[in-house]
């Protein structure tokens, strides 16, 4: 068990509280750095799409998990920032131009679907960016001059400063560069005072409000965060897919996105990383699972299944999600042997006052 | 000239009049509190002041200027509140929801924040210890890493107080400070409200139902019915006007 004893104020604004978190980040940077040459190219593949989905989930966990705004519709910023990547790329734009651009352009999208969401709170903020999302995939399906249609848009591989990242191994590192990037950026967003409204906003509006904070201008800006960061998201997808096309950003891949933000641990930044490779390893459990399952069982659709059934299963009975879950874990052996049950027990709430308005 | 003054407030919710022509003044560095039956329009008073309802009539004046936009400009013109049903940010520390508290003081922006560069590091300290200076004087310290959803009720009324203080106001609104707690809480509360009017020099608008706790911290006392004032003075005058008594016991024959 480990002790801090704090003789500074400046110790809790650090990004590293102590020298076990260095050597355990360190280790683990080291791991990600050595893998092009640890493991095959297909698990370096799934890497790709692991760190891609990381940047989203963070984008969504700080929407979801860190302001309390729901949305349905993350896919169709997927959608805003691969898009624009593909056009801008087809016209020549260099990449870090044309990333730029897909933040800036998916965070300016952000912005507009956030208008509402200062009206509209729960379930029906969810209904508004469901419609959303159904909008921008009829948009990209319909718009065939641009978009390309159902036949979709190719893209090359990403040229940076003049240097090509054709390889698995240099993309691999691009990807693994910009998730640590978006990381650090959010996590001091966090210690600072907007991270701090955020939370606000999502335990008490009110509160919130009659502390001086700004509800609409906060929750715009969560939402163009979110966005931007979803936006580069679907820049990376593009250029990893090489393909996109209206099929990848349904409503499907929405809920998957969500899914990574509610198996992951909700309002934690470890949880949307942890989600993101949930995600992406699943399929590949499930079709090894497959080959071991007797034949009565229907192959089709299973995945779907399991997929529901995990995300019922994590909010009964793990609502804090698999970071929740470790935190426990550890917990438990830093505690050994006086942990209790009741540690983790949700506490009841008492009266709030959110009748107001 | 006023430092805090309502004038001829009134709010309709469709046919119910529930606060009707209200007018009274508060002096700089008193303590006044408006009393009344359930249902007098006390707390839709604060409500008002905070700008959580819009007023059908009247205005509110702070330092000479009307109160008036959106609820978080009240709280940046100095004017800070707690709530009757205590409204904390639950899954945050005690330390953080005072963090939240000093707001109004913020001086870094959103870019300076994402690359957090020394001059965020230097405001931050810079709050921390405008938070410890609240820690300090309420006692919290103990608290002060805990997250707020495992605290107890009495703990918790006192953490929202620590709240309104580090937003560093000039008024406080206090919605019911004593409703919950126990005679030895209620205590320290009136203690704290003592503190907060002689050590720091903050004016305090106050509801509440323990007279007890009433004639002991307040200057002036306004007794509120069915949203009409019918008495303002001391503790003791209002405490024995006979429309106060007819309003809490009802009429004698």
């Amino acid at each position: 068990m480990r002790f801090i004893f704090k003789t500074d104020y400046a110790q809790d604004i650090r990004l590293f509280q102590h020298s076990g978190q260095v050597f355990w980040y360190g280790l683990l940077l080291l791991l990600l750095l050595a893998a092009p040459y640890l493991v095959s190219g297909y698990v370096l593949s799934q890497l790709h799409f692991t760190c891609i989905y990381s940047i989203v989930g963070l984008g969504l966990m700080l929407l979801v998990g860190y302001t309390g705004q729901i949305s349905l519709g993350h896919a169709a910023f997927l959608a805003t920032g691969a898009y624009t990547e593909a056009l801008l790329q087809s016209a020549g734009v260099p990449f870090f131009i044309s990333l730029t651009c897909a933040a800036l352009f998916s965070a300016a999208v952000g912005i507009i679907v956030g208008l509402p969401a200062l009206r509209l709170k729960g379930i029906y903020l969810a209904i508004a960016t469901f419609a959303f999302n159904v909008i921008v995939e009829e948009i990209i399906t319909r718009w065939d001059s641009v978009t390309g249609g159902n036949s979709g848009k190719l893209l090359k591989a990403i040229e940076l400063f003049g240097y090509r990242l054709g390889s698995q191994e240099s993309f691999y590192y691009f990807c693994l560069a910009l998730t640590v990037l978006c990381c650090l950026a959010l996590i001091n967003l966090l210690r600072s005072p907007t991270g701090r409204a955020f939370v606000a906003i999502r335990d008490s509006e009110v509160s919130a409000s009659c502390m001086g904070i700004n509800l609409a201008y906060y929750k715009t800006i969560s939402f163009a965060i979110s966005a931007a960061l979803t936006g580069i998201g679907g820049a990376l997808y593009a250029h990893k897919v090489g393909f996109i096309s209206p099929e990848q950003f349904t409503l499907i891949q929405s809920i998957e996105l969500v899914t990574i933000v509610i198996i992951g641990g909700v309002g934690s930044l470890h949880g949307a990383v942890l989600g993101a490779a949930f995600i992406i390893m699943l399929p590949q459990a499930i079709s090894i699972a497959k080959g071991w399952l007797p034949d009565t069982i229907p192959q089709a659709g299973l995945q779907s299944v399991v997929f529901g059934l995990i995300l019922v299963g994590f909010i009964i009975f793990e609502p804090f999600g698999l970071y929740g879950r470790w935190l426990k874990i550890r917990t438990y052996f830093d505690v050994f042997p006086f942990y209790r049950r009741g540690t983790f027990r949700r506490q009841r709430s008492y009266l709030r006052s959110e009748r107001l308005r | 000239m006023s430092f805090f003054a309502i004038e001829d407030l009134g709010v309709r919710f469709g046919g119910v009049v529930a606060v009707d022509g209200v007018s009274f003044s508060v002096k700089q560095g008193e303590v006044y509190t408006i009393i009344g039956p359930n249902g007098a329009g006390k707390t839709t008073i604060f409500n008002l002041i905070g700008l959580i309802y819009r007023p059908t009539s009247g205005r509110i004046l702070f330092e000479d200027r009307e109160v008036t936009g959106a609820p978080h400009h009240v709280a940046q013109r100095g004017i800070a509140r707690t709530f009757q049903n205590i409204e904390l940010f639950e899954h945050a520390t005690v330390l953080q929801n005072l963090l939240i508290g000093r707001h109004r003081h913020r001086t870094t922006n959103l870019l300076e924040e994402l690359f957090f560069l020394p001059s965020v590091t230097r405001a931050e300290i810079a709050q921390r210890e405008a938070v410890e200076r609240v820690i300090d004087f309420l006692d919290l310290a103990h608290y002060r890493d805990s997250l707020v959803a495992g605290l107890p009720y009495g703990i918790r009324k006192v953490i929202e107080l620590g709240r309104a203080l580090a937003t560093e106001p000039k008024l406080m609104l206090l919605d019911e400070p004593s409703s919950g707690l126990n005679p030895d809480e209620t205590d320290d509360m009136a203690f704290w409200i003592e503190d907060i009017q002689k050590e720091l020099g903050i004016t305090v608008l106050m509801v509440e139902h323990d007279m007890n706790l009433v004639s002991r911290v307040s200057d002036r006392v306004l007794a509120l019915n069915e949203g009409r004032i019918i008495a303002e003075g001391t503790p003791d005058e209002v405490q024995s006007h006979p429309a106060v008594i007819e309003a809490y016991l009802g009429g004698g024959e």
